[in-house]
């Protein structure tokens, strides 16, 4: 579903986020991509959703080189893949309903349809109710479930998050990571980025750790006792980092 | 996307962008004012177009062609030639001034009684003064009828007055191209005007592009409310037009009505035709829609999620 090949970008600041960053997700699989702030995994997120482009190196999603894509072909590619944003991104004056609801109405769904659908996905996140609702009025929590309603109300075959738990107590980071799960299991490719290595300690998920712009551990599709220690890996001293990559 | 769709779409996102004129109705009606102060100055120029026109239209019926036989032909002749001319269609009136009447009048008139005396014969032609129907009350129709009678047997010379009426003729059509160039020129001017207040408002609302964008929204779905804003305001900008012109007809109806008194006329200042005011208000909003169009499509095509 996602492949990687020697993947390096610069941003015009100079700064090298990534340095041949290769890696693959498969089709349906659950990956996490972890490591410290500034590792490359937002970088790698923005490549995947075509917000930025590779400097070098190849970017395929679904078979498609993302580096050929022509600019007036992004919107239909991007409606391929559900984001969940950090920081949400959710529109400030509009009810919760109109921020679900965004995908389908751009993608040109009827409005019946429109209406099903967006209860569905709020019901997914435990927020059926709270359609009339602003943004400003939800807790934090509250507002990154919308924004995880949002990336699946469209029922995109690839699912990828920047730090979806990063401002959850425990209990509800839990239940969100449970939700991604569910959503795998029904076959949706999920690919989450994360520095909480706790967290995921729970889930028998493939785990990219990143350093430094490098990829510095990479368990197996199936979990076991190939998984490095997260800790070793989050604190990615840079010999061992070099010759892991 | 089906038709219907699609409409049920676009009266959506109309509807929404007229919400959000109306969460800014100050800076929403500055804008619409600036557009409608804009128009009023071509709008008058073809309201001043309009009423010269209507009083003209009246002068033009008043036209009369002074028609001098020749001499030798005598006063029966003259009663002919007025019968035949009376026969035509674009003719209203004959009136016949013999030449004993004229010589009468100009004795009475002139203080040469005297010397008038001392002629032998009256110098005076027997005159018809022929009114056109309305019909041919044009300079075009006025000028064929002249030719017409000069060609009939004993008329001598035919004389209409146009000269004033081409110099009228001719300030209205400067007026007309001076209508036509500040009315192109303040058109730009609105298309800029909107085009700006839209770059602001895109500028407002980059936050909430740089989302749809992520979401996958092209370009086109992301620019569609903007248009919509430009419409109304070019509609807002447009009656506001209209309004301003009204209250010109109502400060100025007073004076004007007095001035044509003094020349003896019923003229009555009015308000611009239908057609006009319709094209006014259709016009603006093809303006508002132009200058959003190039506004949004420009700086929404600038703006990338980050």
């Amino acid at each position: 579903m996602i492949r990687f090949e020697g993947v390096h970008k610069r941003y015009p600041a100079g700064r090298e986020a990534l340095c041949g960053v290769s890696f693959e997700v498969e089709r349906a699989e659950l990956a996490f991509l972890t490591g410290p702030s500034g590792a490359g995994k937002s970088t790698i997120l923005k490549l995947i959703a075509l917000i930025e482009r590779p400097s070098r190196g190849l970017v395929l999603v679904g078979n498609q080189n993302t580096g050929k894509l022509p600019m007036r072909a992004i919107p239909q590619f991007r409606r391929q893949i559900g984001v969940v944003f950090q920081d949400h991104k959710l529109l400030q004056d509009r009810p919760i309903a109109d921020n679900v609801a965004l995908p389908l109405i751009i993608a040109g769904v009827p409005r019946r349809e429109i209406d099903k659908r967006m209860r569905a996905a709020l019901d997914q996140v435990g927020l059926l109710g709270r359609e009339k609702s602003r943004p400003a009025e939800l807790s934090t929590g509250e507002q990154q479930r919308v924004g995880i309603a949002r990336a699946i109300v469209a029922k995109p075959p690839l699912l990828i998050a920047d730090e979806p738990t990063g401002n959850l107590d425990p209990q509800l980071a839990l239940e969100i990571m449970r939700l991604f799960e569910r959503l795998n299991d029904v076959g949706v490719t999920v690919l989450i980025a994360t520095h909480d290595v706790h967290l995921i300690e729970h889930f028998k998920a493939r785990r990219i750790a990143l350093s430094g712009g490098r990829v510095v551990a990479m368990s197996r599709s199936t979990p076991s006792a190939a998984a490095p220690t997260d800790s070793a890996a989050a604190a990615g001293s840079t010999p061992v980092a070099q010759g892991l990559a | 996307m089906s038709p219907a769709a699609y409409f049920s779409r676009q009266a959506q996102t109309l509807v929404g962008s007229l919400g959000r004129l109306a969460a800014h109705p100050v800076a929403s009606l500055m804008t619409m004012g600036v557009i409608a102060i804009a128009l009023t100055l071509p709008l008058c120029l073809e309201l001043l177009l309009q009423n010269a026109k209507a009083v003209t239209a009246n002068w033009n019926e008043a036209f009369e062609l002074s028609v001098y036989l020749d001499r030798p032909a005598g006063t029966s002749r003259a009663e002919a030639i007025a019968r035949e001319l009376q026969a035509r269609g674009d003719v209203a009136a004959v009136r016949l001034i013999t030449a004993a009447q004229a010589l009468a009048e100009f004795r009475d008139s002139s203080g040469f009684g005297q010397a008038l005396d001392a002629l032998t014969e009256n110098p005076l032609p027997n005159t018809l003064i022929v009114t056109p129907s309305p019909a041919a009350s044009s300079p075009e129709g006025t000028a064929a009828l002249k030719t017409a009678i000069g060609a009939i047997p004993d008329v001598a010379a035919v004389q209409l007055d146009t000269e004033w009426v081409q110099r009228l003729d001719a300030i209205l059509a400067l007026l007309r191209g001076v209508v036509r160039l500040t009315g192109g020129l303040l058109a730009a001017g609105v298309i800029l005007i909107i085009g700006n207040t839209i770059r602001l408002d895109v500028q407002n609302r980059r936050a909430e592009i740089e989302v749809m964008k992520l979401v996958g929204a092209t370009d086109g779905f992301a620019r569609r409310p903007f248009l919509w804003s430009g419409i109304w305001y070019g509609i807002g900008g447009g009656l506001g037009s209209l309004a301003l012109v009204g209250i010109t007809v109502l400060v100025l109806a007073g004076p004007a009505d007095r001035l044509a008194r003094l020349y003896g006329s019923v003229f009555h200042l009015s308000f611009l035709d239908a057609r006009t005011s319709l094209l006014t208000v259709l016009g603006s909003a093809l303006l508002g829609w132009t200058g959003s169009w190039f506004a949004a499509t420009q700086h929404i095509r600038a703006i990338n999620p980050t």
